[in-house]
């Protein structure tokens, strides 16, 4: 996480999707530069997957906690601004119902469930992307923390959790659309969605969350905060001794890391055009650690480029070959951690602080 | 010397069980303010097991360990009792390795603990100024800038003192200080804790019965679990019991 690396990062994520952004809609369709619209939107994707990637590293890298469940909170904002996208369809909608979104006429809903209500303002939307994962986070993380739940059993229940909200998605009394999930979106803040503008401007946006998002991790992981974090990572018993209490060092971090997690989430959804309950699916999450693995832990810029490269893989390679991607990622993952224990960026030069379940921890046990 | 001081630290009947296993059986042991005390016996006599109740790590199923004047410790948990001013080195030298040794300091330094200050927390002139001044006494002032884990052994163990020293506690157990220390190491050590000792309370657990002479100060003989004999090095190293079940192996 040298200091240029880092600003590298910023360049390339900001710059870039200004370029492409530029290259879309500057250029006449027909000019060889010209970049087309479905790219930006998978530019957009790829970023809003880095901020699930830097969520992932900030609680990984930096504090220890290998979560399987992060996709929850991605997919959680991502409802919520699903939410919010689906009620400003309005009478556009195939039953051109204005209060209820279609799959709800489709099911007989008579009104709008309780827990929809507010979606129709921006604000209100807005709010709920970031306070359904925080709130989520510091109920799970508050239980899972004081009850010193670590290690193996700390990712079983995050893939659980995840399980669970993926189970309960799909059931279409749950009012969020059921296995279809909320599609059809027509604009976001009344603009339309679908003009490249839009694309452009949504990419940009993206972007600019993205680079907050890893000036925020990278003030915390470097503050006297991130210090602790790091000693509680490697040794927890140690740090309770000198009188720190761990768990609201990981309490704090978790939160943060579902607040970041569901703006990705959030920022995903107008960009692909649909939320289903797959995202909740417990291989999102755990692809989302590969991100983070390939990238190199606990450097937050290992997060942005493992996420990007992978899933710009994965792009062209479920184009070629669709039914071997999975494949080919557990053998990356497979190789990356024989081979690459650092990832992409240990690779660099100035190999990463090792982060130490490479070397087992020495906990003062005796 | 130590019979009208006031009492700092007072273990009763404590008794600790694994699984069956007595690692503790009714130990009970007296701590005068100021005084530093050294604690010996055989391995598995409870050593470690004694500082883990102390430290608020383990709970004994039975007994009692007073701090001050009716501080409870057994009701506390591990930054409670680190926060009332009891610090801990380990057997195993355990020091944050990713760390600098500076920084190994700085998180150790005596302060706010908790997240909203450590979060905006700037390092302030006088923080720098006392890490200089343990720096210095612990011999590593050269080493400051080095990540903590590339030290030698016995350099960990003199940081992991250091760190003991920025918490300020006014009672420190200290666990095996001078294993894998060289000779000249292990007298630089007990010249640092009788001079810590003149400030502080000390509990030593230590087997280098060279050190522990050198110390020159109580002696308690620990053996499964229990009080074997207590006195100074003299009187212990002279008791048949102790001869028996530790020295004369
Ligand atoms: N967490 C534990 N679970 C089970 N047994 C334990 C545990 N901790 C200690 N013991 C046992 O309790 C006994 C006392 O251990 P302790 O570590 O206190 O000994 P010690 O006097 O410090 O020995 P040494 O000189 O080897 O450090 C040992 O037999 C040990 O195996
Ligand atoms: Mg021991």
């Amino acid at each position: 996480m040298s200091p240029w690396t880092f600003r590298l990062c910023l360049v390339a994520v900001l710059g870039g999707a200004a370029l492409l952004s530029v290259l879309n809609l500057a250029l006449p369709e027909t000019a060889a530069f010209h970049v087309p619209t479905y790219a930006i939107s998978l530019a957009g994707k790829y970023l809003s997957f880095a901020m699930l990637a830097l969520a992932v590293d900030l609680v990984w890298g930096f504090a220890g906690i290998l979560t399987l469940g992060h996709a929850a909170f991605f997919a959680l904002g991502g409802y919520a601004m699903g939410m919010y996208l689906m009620r400003q369809i309005g009478t556009r909608g195939v039953y051109g119902n204005a209060i209820l979104p279609d799959f709800m006429v489709f099911l007989n809903y008579k009104e709008l469930p309780w827990f929809w209500h507010g979606f129709d303002n921006p604000a209100f939307a807005i709010a709920m992307v970031i306070l359904v994962p925080a709130v989520l986070a510091l109920i799970f993380g508050w239980l899972a923390f004081r009850s010193r739940v670590s290690g193996v059993y700390l990712s079983i229940i995050t893939q659980a959790l995840t399980y669970a909200l993926l189970l309960a998605f799909f059931r279409n009394d749950m009012g969020f659309g059921g296995n279809n999930g909320l599609t059809d979106f027509k604009d976001i803040f009344g603009i339309p969605l679908q003009e490249s503008s839009t694309r452009c401007g949504m990419l940009i946006v993206t972007a600019i969350f993205l680079a907050a998002a890893l000036l925020v991790a990278r003030y915390l992981v470097t503050s006297r905060f991130g210090k602790v974090l790091i000693a509680v990572r490697d040794t927890e018993s140690r740090t309770r001794f000198l009188g720190y209490r761990p768990e609201r060092y990981k309490l704090f971090v978790w939160v943060l890391s579902a607040v970041i997690a569901g703006i990705g989430g959030a920022l995903y959804v107008p960009q692909v055009g649909i939320i289903n309950p797959g995202e909740f699916s417990p291989a999102n999450s755990i692809e989302s650690v590969i991100w983070v693995a390939v990238g190199g832990r606990g450097t937050l810029v290992g997060a942005v480029l493992g996420a990007v490269l992978v899933n710009l893989g994965k792009t062209v390679f479920t184009g070629a070959l669709p039914e071997l991607w999975l494949f080919a990622l557990g053998a990356l993952f497979i190789l990356v951690t024989l081979l690459l224990p650092g990832g992409i960026l240990g690779l660099l030069g100035r190999p990463p602080r090792r982060p130490k379940n490479v070397t087992p921890a020495a906990e003062p046990a005796e | 010397m130590s019979g009208n001081r006031e009492t700092l630290l007072y273990l009763d009947g404590v008794s600790v069980t694994f699984d069956g296993f007595r690692a503790l059986n009714s130990l009970s042991l007296v701590l005068a303010e100021g005084e530093m005390r050294a604690v010996i016996g055989p391995n598995g006599a409870g050593k470690t097991t004694m500082m883990d109740v102390i430290t608020g790590k383990t709970r004994p199923d039975t007994g009692k360990v007073v701090f001050g004047k009716d501080t409870d410790l057994t009701k506390m948990d591990e930054p409670a009792i680190a926060d009332l001013g009891i610090g801990r080195k380990f057997q195993k030298p355990t020091v944050f390795e990713p760390h600098t040794v500076w920084d190994n300091l700085l998180l150790a330094l005596a302060g706010d603990r908790r997240p909203r200050f450590t979060l905006w927390a700037r390092q302030t002139s006088e923080e720098s100024d006392r890490i200089d001044a343990i720096l210095k006494t612990i011999r590593l002032r050269e080493h400051r800038d080095r990540r903590s884990g590339d030290l030698s052994h016995g350099q960990k163990q003199w940081l992991e003192i250091g760190m003991l020293l920025a918490q300020e506690p006014q009672l420190l157990l200290v666990d095996e200080p001078v294993a894998g220390m060289t000779d000249a190491e292990t007298e630089q050590t007990a010249e640092l804790l009788r001079e810590i000792n003149r400030t502080r309370s000390v509990v030593v657990v230590e087997h280098d019965m060279a050190f522990v002479r050198a110390l020159g100060v109580k002696v308690t003989v620990l053996h499964e679990g229990s009080v074997l004999s207590e006195g100074s090095i003299d009187h212990v190293s002279n008791d048949p019991r102790v001869i028996e079940v530790y020295l004369g192996r």
